[in-house]
């Protein structure tokens, strides 16, 4: 288990850095947060200046920065983020928890589509190296440099609104079903599902596939893989279980350092198709000014990041021997 | 002239594209028929498709896309590109640093550099900017800079280690040069490939971001740079009414700008890394494509020296996993445990 408790401990220290800065950045910007908040926001009720002044500190504060960053980490640890301003009072974390499974359903979703398709491409791609695959590198490098909003936009003008095949903003039409767990609503939600997954695939899967086919021309001049060929192995036992197993490592490895990349593309992606997720919400804070919202949100963000830094730690532990024989000792 | 002629065709696509774009950032502006931010308030004005007065057509509010579009270029040029030069020079500081002083100091700078690579970017710039009131693109270009390096300090700081040891710095050392003077003359030089790259990337980095941060409205919403050309295309519904000619100028020359990187990168590896020019001549053996070259750069990556509480530190990383199975083929891997790891060692 030590791989594994070791890099716990790396994502403990990840996350702190995290809470620390979400702390200190609001403290330390030049011009006045707090002013800006009781301006925007002049009928507060003392309940919304406890929370404000715990999240951001400022004028409202009392006592050391020792004391403030205290109490800051211990609301932080029992998920208590204070009081919405825009929506008062809904708390913080109740939007959240409206927020979080649009965003996660649908990103997840996405990215490991994209990555197992990328994969799969890449693995072809290095296999007929100079193959046709090849020769649609420009395409993938033109889809990789272009803006993810942009492809998105275009997709969006003929999909939907040329074509009217697939609706082309909002997580499930409200004026038709309510949510809840029934078919009506979940069949509504995956159809407008459709595009915003559509598009991260679309933009994502170049980057996934360059890379595997990268490490798999490496891979396959390989002398187990000679000596599996010259054994006269059957050609996809050779592609599959020979070159592509070992050429999944860095491919994990650079799954997880992806993942912020990934999440800023959901972000776009949602402001694009006013999808009701994290980064919808987390934009809509920013230009209400609503701070503490804001930063409620850049942690929850952050913190998903590193649990899925830590699942694909899981991940590399099962599919690597070295890091299993490391694991058993 | 000869890197020229052995560039692949599209590096040189690459090289004249961005040479084009260079050219209308520089130039561009002063060719404006028209002020890009001047409202005609004339409603026949309003949204004109493309013709010979307005070459782009107009905005909503009668402002002409073809000024906007060219003002826009300059504004987002010069953020890459400042953005690109500073998050460089910081990766190479801290790279090399990292490197090349090792012990403590590596392993506080590597540790930093992976908790910022592990904690996603665009929250924590749009929560930064969200606070910094938008005046101009100073606090953009800050903090895009200030969040940019550590993909290039650590691909920096992996090449420096197997530079360090090799024997003309260990020369240079004996003949008494200071620190400073192997770090400029002796060790950079060697990575200039590497860290004109890494330039590169940051620049692709830039121009992303700050498209797309100012595309959902957190930047300077008065100066035209292309994402804010686009945020208020998409605030005037031009989707949705069929008005292309307000969007799409702008979203290409952001993709072919961008395009425009990756083609010239590819480029930059091929002068750097001969082998890959020489995968392209692959053989035939009895109908089967052969590989006679292995093309990819292995990054043999030596292990620098450790104080005890580094190396409690450095097993943390994810890469410890595989440095050590690379270590194993080193003479020098001194400080480093050795593991019976039955691999090739090439690590990416």
């Amino acid at each position: 288990m030590s791989f594994i408790l070791r890099r716990l401990a790396f994502y403990l220290v990840a996350a702190w850095v995290a809470i620390t800065l979400n702390f200190f950045i609001p403290r330390a910007v030049p011009g006045n947060p707090v002013q800006t908040i009781l301006s925007k926001y002049p009928d507060l009720t003392p309940q919304a200046y406890k929370a404000l002044s715990q999240m951001i500190g400022g004028a409202l504060q009392h006592g050391s920065l020792w004391s403030q960053y205290t109490a800051y980490l211990s609301d932080v640890f029992h998920f208590n983020f204070g009081t919405d301003l825009a929506n008062f009072p809904t708390p913080v974390s109740q939007i959240l928890d409206q927020a979080i499974p649009w965003t996660l359903i649908l990103v997840g979703t996405a990215t490991v589509i994209a990555f197992l398709l990328g994969t799969l491409l890449g693995i072809l791609a290095g296999w007929r190296h100079g193959g046709w695959l090849d020769r649609a590198l420009p395409v993938l490098m033109f889809l990789q440099a272009a803006p993810y909003f942009f492809v998105a936009l275009i997709l969006v003008y003929f999909l939907a609104l040329k074509g009217g095949w697939l609706p082309s903003a909002q997580g499930y039409s409200a004026q038709d079903v309510s949510p809840g767990w029934n078919w009506a609503f979940i069949s509504n939600a995956a159809e407008h599902s459709v595009l915003p997954a559509g598009t991260i695939v679309l933009t994502s899967v170049a980057g996934w596939m360059l890379q595997m086919r990268n490490v798999m021309i490496t891979t396959i001049s390989e002398d187990y893989v000679v000596a599996a060929q010259a054994k006269g192995l059957s050609r996809s036992r050779i592609i599959y279980t020979y070159a592509a197993r070992n050429a999944l490592l860095p491919q994990l490895q650079g799954f997880g350092l992806a993942l912020g990349f990934v999440v800023s593309g959901a972000v776009v992606m949602e402001i694009v198709f006013s999808y009701p997720g994290i980064g919808y919400n987390l934009v809509q804070a920013v230009g209400a000014k609503d701070f503490p919202l804001m930063q409620a949100l850049f942690l929850v963000i952050t913190f998903a990041v590193l649990i899925a830094n830590l699942l694909v730690d899981v991940i590399i532990v099962l599919f690597d021997p070295r890091a299993r024989t490391r694991e058993a000792r | 002239m000869s890197i020229w002629r052995n560039m692949p065709l599209r590096a040189k696509i690459g090289v004249f594209l961005f040479g084009f774009f260079a050219l209308v950032a520089i130039f561009g502006p002063i060719f404006e028929p028209f002020n890009p931010g001047f409202e005609n308030q004339d409603p026949k004005f309003s949204l004109n498709p493309p013709s010979l007065h307005h070459l782009l057509g107009t905005t909503q509010l009668g402002e002409d896309v073809f000024s906007q579009v060219l003002t826009g270029t300059r504004l987002t040029f010069e953020v890459s590109l400042l953005v690109g030069l500073i998050a460089t020079v910081l990766s190479v500081l801290i790279g090399v640093t990292a490197a090349y002083l090792g012990g403590i100091w590596d392993d506080l700078l590597s540790l930093l550099t992976n908790v910022f690579l592990v904690i996603p970017a665009l929250p924590l710039l749009i929560v930064l900017l969200g606070y910094l009131s938008n005046e101009g693109q100073t606090p953009t270009i800050i903090v895009l800079a200030g969040l940019g390096w550590p993909w290039g300090a650590r691909v920096i700081r992996a090449q420096t280690l197997t530079i360090r040891n090799r024997d003309f710095i260990g020369a240079s050392r004996e003949t008494g040069e200071p620190t400073w003077r192997i770090i400029i003359f002796e060790i950079i030089p060697n990575e200039v490939s590497l860290i004109a790259a890494n330039f590169v990337n940051t620049v692709l980095y830039a121009l992303g971001a700050s498209v797309a941060l100012a595309f959902i409205g957190i930047a300077n919403l008065t100066s035209f740079s292309l994402g804010v050309v686009l945020y208020w295309a998409q605030n005037g519904n031009a989707l949705q009414s069929g008005d292309w000619w307000w969007w799409i100028p702008a979203g290409l020359v952001i993709a072919l700008m961008g395009t425009s990187l990756v083609l010239l990168n590819s480029g930059i590896d091929e002068i750097g890394n001969p082998r890959l020019r020489a995968s392209h001549e692959t053989g035939r053996v009895g109908g089967h494509r052969i590989w006679t070259t292995d093309p990819t750069p292995v990054l043999s990556q030596l292990t620098a020296p450790r104080s005890k509480v580094g190396q409690f530190a450095y097993s943390f990383s994810r890469s410890a996993l595989l440095d050590r199975a690379a270590t194993k083929n080193q003479a020098n891997g001194a400080a480093e445990a050795r593991t019976k790891t039955p691999t090739g060692g090439e690590i990416l």
